[in-house]
């Protein structure tokens, strides 16, 4: 691909034959390095099977059939998708300036325990269904822009990590939902499992027709896209980056970091707070434990492996879920442990990491041009 | 009955007895962070190390039968977590902090996949030294009912805390953390010297780890570890990464662990889970009132990634 471009372009127009080589050469890579990362990974995987005497051949046969292989897997995958493209949102905006967020699972929870509640009066009252789902969008979105936000003015005002802050406040949101799940918003009608009052058959939301994957999912698509014209095609997403690139050279230049980092965490905790109302709207019908599902800590991985970039983040996103759809029938049929899949997404991203030292090394994409 | 004529002594007792308890793991885990952060790196996959610490020293004292060498096991298995971060590090244009986080899943997920089978069955635990039986009031006994680790705890971290002021090892290892380019003006190999203390550092979140399964809580469940492994992290930047201020930070942090339970052995089980989140809280509130972005931190190494 490379080398047909250059011959075409290179003689008429010699620097943007440079440019136009740079670029590829980066595309090249961008697409490259993660790809040779999830082959090692997989290989690593592999070995690590063996040695426990399980077959990898097998294993990956079910990765595929669980994930991918049936109508059916594809719905199990699409449902788990939903709620990681807005985690990888999460994580991928905020990555934008540089700050690290890990606490999308604790945004999650919150928002869908917040949604939940803001419910009940409205189903007790017997309002209309979208007078219902309104307010659990208003409600889930606003909790999980401030949650975030809140981690983002920590660490401009404060001068607090980012990453910890993040981290300790989900484990503060989970605590909260347990508070009132277990206590004065306990749903008494349900012994089995502390949860809060269920939303009602009526107000839930549907499925996309011939999918069979709710509509978050589609919502999940265009958030993505808006997103990412947000990032790459506006003057604020031009200030993240230059910010994340250099907060100094930022300050510098009059960019108000401050509002930057608060505004992009509250667009991440607001992302998070989608994926919370849709697990509760779409799929659970009530916030319980089962909310903090780790979607959260997948998202990270979805984030990273998708470069932070919202568009690509979508099909890494229906990847990594199709993983996780295939971790029921890989531990019936291989007699695995349910953290199999946990192995591989945790060797995923440490392999995943260790390749970003390739960028601009790998011999057969540097050339003279090319400075870095 | 002592217990009632005890009355609201209960509450300070059990947060006593709890904050010794407690506090061992983020000891160790705030120790080894120190160690790893005075070289110039953070390690924020201390809690996978920690909880895959956990679950080795568990099994191993399940077959071998001796809690010693399940709390060794647990050690060499942080050193190779510790090892491998270190490793993985070295290489250029790889952030320290993204790669704590995969190590944190990573560590989880695998602890989780091999520590199924031990869920179940019960492995010999860590004996205590019963330092309370002048006293006749069961509640002092048991908060003066002490494991040795955590007693090991602060001979270490004495130890540290002079190794560091005192040592030509001490003064290699901040050295390297302050300014990486004097290190090497100096002959030493910056890599070596971080690639050993995050291997030293990953060995005493092990040791924590086992700590938690083999003594308090004392079993290897997936829950065991909430956080512990991150707060440490916070806990260091609060002492100001001294090993000394560390012991004090961890029982203050132990105290609040505490707190919960406490409370729900004198009936208050109201909010159970609110005070549940009380170290969450605590952490968060310490790292607002101490950290500031307009000076830098006393004590902090130079070539911190976290704090620059």
């Amino acid at each position: 691909m490379t080398d047909i471009v250059q011959q075409d372009v290179a003689p008429a127009l010699p620097s943007v034959f440079a440019d136009t080589a740079t670029r590829i050469r980066r595309g090249a890579e961008y697409l490259l390095i993660p790809l040779i990362a999830l082959v090692g990974a997989a290989v690593l995987f592999s070995l690590f099977l063996l040695a426990l005497g399980k077959s990898p051949v097998t294993f990956y046969a079910l990765l595929w059939q669980g994930g991918f292989g049936t109508s059916f897997s594809w719905t199990n995958t699409l449902v788990r998708a939903a709620p990681l493209i807005f985690t990888a949102l999460c994580v991928a905006i905020p990555a934008r300036l540089g700050l690290v967020i890990i606490g999308g699972e604790g945004a999650l929870v919150l928002s869908g325990f917040c949604a939940a509640a803001i419910a009940i009066p409205f189903v007790t009252a017997a309002a209309p269904p979208f007078l219902v789902l309104g307010a659990m969008l208003v409600v889930a979105v606003a909790v999980g822009a401030l949650w975030i936000g809140f981690v983002g003015a920590l660490r401009h005002y404060r001068g607090i990590n980012e990453t910890i802050a993040s981290l300790l406040l989900s484990y503060i949101a989970i605590a909260i939902m347990n508070f009132f799940v277990e206590g004065a918003l306990r749903d008494i009608s349900n012994p089995n499992k502390p949860s809060t009052m269920p939303i009602g058959e009526a107000n839930m939301i549907g499925d996309i027709p011939g999918l069979g994957v709710h509509w978050g999912f589609a919502v999940g698509i265009v958030v993505a896209i808006v997103l990412w014209v947000l990032m790459n095609r506006t003057t604020f997403g031009f200030a993240a980056r230059v910010t994340g690139g250099n907060v100094r050279a930022a300050r510098a230049q009059g960019l108000a970091v401050g509002k930057l980092m608060v505004i992009s965490c509250a667009i991440a905790g607001a992302c998070a707070g989608l994926a919370g109302f849709f697990e509760v709207a779409a799929i659970q019908g009530r916030a319980n434990a089962s909310l903090a599902a780790g979607y959260g800590f997948t998202g990270i991985l979805v984030a990273f492996l998708a470069r932070h970039n919202p568009i690509v983040i979508v099909p890494v996103a229906i990847f990594l879920g199709g993983i996780a759809a295939a971790g029921g029938l890989i531990q019936r049929r291989m007699g695995l442990p349910d953290a199999t899949v946990q192995v591989l997404m945790g060797l995923i991203f440490v392999v995943l990491l260790v390749s970003e030292t390739l960028y601009g090394r790998l011999p057969f994409l540097s050339s003279k041009g090319a400075s870095r | 009955m002592i217990e009632t004529e005890l009355g609201w002594l209960t509450v300070p007792l059990a947060m006593l007895a709890g904050a010794i308890r407690v506090s061992t793991p983020f000891l160790f885990v705030s120790l080894g962070e120190c160690l790893t952060e005075k070289s110039g790196r953070i390690n924020l996959g201390l809690e996978g190390t920690l909880v895959f610490g956990a679950m080795t020293g568990y099994a191993t004292s399940y077959h071998t039968g001796s809690p010693w060498l399940g709390v060794l096991a647990a050690g060499i298995a942080g050193s190779l977590f510790g090892a491998l971060h270190g490793f993985i590090c070295k290489l250029p244009k790889v952030n320290d902090i993204a790669i704590g986080i995969a190590l944190m899943l990573f560590g989880t997920g695998l602890a989780f996949f091999f520590g199924k089978p031990y869920i179940q069955p019960q492995a010999p635990r860590l004996p205590s030294i019963g330092l309370g039986s002048w006293s006749d009031v069961p509640q002092i006994r048991s908060a003066l009912d002490i494991n040795p680790l955590f007693l090991v705890g602060i001979v270490l971290a004495i130890a540290l805390w002079w190794a560091f002021k005192n040592t030509r090892w001490g003064l290699i290892v901040r050295m390297t953390g302050d300014s990486a380019p004097a290190a090497r003006a100096m002959g030493y190999s910056v890599d070596l010297v971080r690639f050993l203390a995050t291997t030293a550092g990953g060995f005493l979140a092990g040791v924590g780890g086992a700590f938690l399964s083999l003594s308090y809580p004392g079993a290897w469940t997936e829950g065991l570890s909430s956080g512990q492994g991150l707060m440490a992290v916070a806990l260091v930047i609060f002492a100001r990464w001294n090993p000394l201020a560390c012991f004090g930070a961890a029982l203050l942090f132990g105290a609040a662990g505490a707190l919960g339970p406490a409370l729900q052995s004198v009936g208050i089980t109201q909010g159970y889970y609110f005070f549940n989140a009380a170290p969450y809280l605590l952490t968060l509130f310490i790292m607002i009132a101490s950290v500031s972005p307009k000076r830098s931190l006393k004590g902090a190494p130079g070539e911190l990634s976290i704090t620059k």
